[in-house]
């Protein structure tokens, strides 16, 4: 028997990692919503995420922030793209904290102005991060959104409503039911396109630098694989003479 | 300059490296280095040294650009590394390649301690050679813990809590050396800045102890599968048994160390969080203790052991001091195995006992990694205990004692003749492997 430690090292690995992705979600309902991201060549689809802004405008924006989005980010090439006139409207629209004014000023953001933070009570998450702080991702915000079962409960003055991808009860009431905007698109608005597509949104909030690390990962992928097939070739060649002298003599 | 001979550097007359080397024997070194004897029978479980340089180079690269933009403190740090992320050109390049880094430095150097324990490279003439690598493993976890504290996110904070409550067990002085590491009466500001400075300074220590490492190395040379070593004589036995290490080893490491960066690369550009965790996207909350608090996976083995020991010891040591000595010992054990190690045989391949043992402790280190990861509920805990009685047992009664009563295998009687066994299969008929005629005398 001969043992190759870095084959028992390698399955090891693997098994373990595996094994502790498995464990995370215990009573977690989590569905595998097939995103255009999804994958080694999956890329943003830019008119869902300006589908998913528009969702988050109308709907979430009334309590989660997003203090690490730039407004200026809405233009991005490889994110939602909208036009700079548009970007510049959007900031508008927000009141953003007046550091030359008084304490408490307010002023309409600019584009290089961030999300602000509601000021509202439940302590609700910012949203920059969330498809990145939570176990499956961007599937994990769509099953949320999909997973209310309609069962509430009262605890104390809250109400508690169950859901079956958070696994239990949460305090944020269901935030979408289908038809919430009405797209320019004309893309239909049933509960699971809204939600697929504030998904997709906030996933290009959380990484905006998908499309760029994803390709930047072909061309260094490819790279590599032909770099290490000349070294493998130059490998042997240079090996021959010391392994098979005779051939060489 | 070691004890394996090697030709003499002559640089010619009249020429720059002879000017230079006459003032300092920079040139005579970097020849040596080059044309360092090197065993010719290595296989591939020995590429890992020269990886584990080029993460160090790796993590020192991108770790000194990332300084470059990140802000210490509590209300900037988690900021900060947003702000790489976002708007640093290519930062989200540096970030995922120097947290993914940490994993696959880490995955080297598991590769790299268990060919070490495999092939026997603690042996003498190497103890000295092995202690400067124990020290470097311990030094890199230091470096590696701190520098997941810097995102400041939820794991961050915790960890380093959870980490650093851990010296209030030592009797007597550990509230006083808790509030002293911590900069503090809490984990904040103080605490924070202090381990960006560390983990800033470590990795130099870490390089200082490579160089200490590869001296040693090159003094006395490398080990090889058989555990056969060189034969010192001669210049011309020496030739027998090794290759120059450049071009031999040079192509041979680069292919192994692209191929380790493929693997590298798949995870920095297709899968950069898959060995991170969500829970450090949530920037640190000291009000809000995530649901399970869990160490980054190279740390989990020895974490495992950690909350192996939930009894008080002995009576006279409490369960939290028992787990954190646990811990450290089982580290320090690592130091102590050349005298450890009675056989006379240093490569596992000739200990037809020993090799299942070796099998069982490489289980027991995944037994332990996975305990790690878990909650410590239902059947967890007792198999950490059982896999961290192992860990100490293997070292502590399994080393000594099967080298007392294992007959080990017929060894080859040189590299040499090793390695044509291997390769020349011109006159197998005639010949024979040479391995089954000859018995080395022990050592």
């Amino acid at each position: 028997m001969r043992l190759s430690i870095a084959s028992v090292l390698t399955v090891g690995l693997i098994a373990f990692s595996s094994a502790s992705f498995a464990a995370g979600g215990a009573g977690q309902k989590i569905t595998d919503y097939d995103f255009s991201f999804d994958g080694m060549l999956g890329a943003y689809d830019q008119a869902q995420l300006q589908r998913g802004f528009q969702v988050y405008e109308a709907v979430c924006s009334g309590c989660h922030g997003m203090k690490h989005v730039a407004f200026r980010t809405l233009a991005d090439e490889n994110g939602p793209g909208f036009s700079d006139a548009a970007v510049k409207a959007i900031a508008a629209n927000y009141e953003v904290a007046d550091d030359e004014g008084n304490p408490g000023d307010t002023r309409p953001g600019k584009p290089f102005d961030y999300f602000p933070t509601p000021d509202v009570g439940g302590n609700p998450p910012d949203m920059s991060l969330l498809a990145k702080a939570r176990n499956g991702g961007a599937d994990y915000i769509y099953s949320l959104l999909l997973g209310y079962t309609g069962e509430e409960k009262e605890l104390g003055d809250v109400t508690l409503y169950e859901n079956s991808a958070y696994g239990g009860y949460l305090n944020m009431a269901p935030p979408l039911y289908g038809d919430d905007v009405e797209y320019a698109d004309g893309t239909d608005t049933s509960l699971e396109q809204v939600s697929a597509d504030i998904s997709a949104f906030l996933m290009w909030a959380a990484e905006p630098k998908l499309v760029e690390r994803k390709q930047a990962g072909v061309w260094s992928m490819t790279f590599l694989i032909f770099f290490a097939t000349l070294v493998w070739f130059t490998n042997r060649k240079v090996w021959a003479k010391i392994k098979h002298p005779e051939n060489h003599s | 300059m070691g004890t394996i001979p090697q030709e003499h550097y002559e640089p010619k007359e009249g020429t720059t490296s002879k000017w230079i080397n006459d003032r300092l024997p920079i040139m005579g070194m970097i020849d040596h280095l080059q044309k360092f004897p090197t065993p010719k029978n290595l296989n591939y479980a020995y590429v890992f040294g020269g990886i584990l340089v080029l993460f160090l180079v790796i993590q020192i690269v991108t770790g000194i650009t990332l300084a470059m933009h990140y802000q210490t403190g509590e209300a900037s740090a988690f900021n900060s590394v947003e702000h790489i992320m976002r708007d640093v050109n290519y930062g989200w390049l540096l970030r995922y390649a120097h947290a993914n880094g940490a994993s696959f430095f880490f995955i080297a150097v598991y590769a790299h301690i268990f060919r070490g324990l495999y092939y026997g490279s603690y042996k003498a003439p190497r103890e000295i050679l092995w202690i400067i690598g124990v020290l470097i493993f311990v030094v890199m976890m230091a470096t590696a813990f701190m520098g997941y504290v810097l995102p400041w996110g939820q794991m961050s904070f915790w960890g380093a809590k959870v980490i650093t409550s851990l010296f209030g067990a030592i009797p007597l002085v550990g509230e006083s050396l808790k509030e002293w590491l911590w900069g503090g009466p809490y984990v904040g500001d103080a605490t924070l800045n202090r381990m960006f400075s560390l983990h800033y300074l470590l990795p130099f220590v870490i390089a200082g102890l490579t160089v200490l490492h590869i001296w040693a190395l090159h003094h006395v040379g490398n080990t090889n599968p058989t555990g056969v070593e060189v034969r010192k004589e001669s210049l011309e036995t020496v030739k027998k048994d090794t290759v120059p290490f450049t071009p031999f080893y040079i192509t041979k490491d680069l292919f192994a160390i692209l191929v380790f960066l493929i693997a590298f690369a798949f995870f920095v550009y297709f899968a950069p969080n898959y060995l991170g965790h969500p829970d450090n996207y949530i920037e640190a909350n000291p009000l809000a203790t995530p649901a399970h608090i869990v160490p980054e996976w190279y740390f989990l083995p020895f974490y495992a052991i950690l909350r192996a020991i939930t009894f008080d010891f002995l009576w006279i040591i409490p369960a939290k001091l028992g787990g954190v000595l646990a811990m450290f010992g089982a580290i320090a054990v690592l130091a102590f195995i050349p005298w450890l190690d009675t056989s006379n045989v240093r490569s596992t391949t000739y200990r037809p006992i020993y090799r299942w043992w070796f099998l069982v402790l490489v289980i027991d280190f995944f037994v332990l990694m996975w305990a790690g990861g878990q909650p410590a509920e239902g059947i967890v805990p007792l198999v950490s205990l059982l896999a961290t009685i192992y860990w100490f047992a293997h070292f502590l009664i399994v080393l000594p004692v099967v080298g007392l009563i294992e007959k080990p295998l017929p060894r080859p009687e040189t590299i040499e003749q090793a390695f044509k066994d291997k390769h020349d299969h011109s006159d197998d008929a005639s010949s024979g492997p040479t391995a089954d005629a000859s018995v080395q005398p022990a050592e």
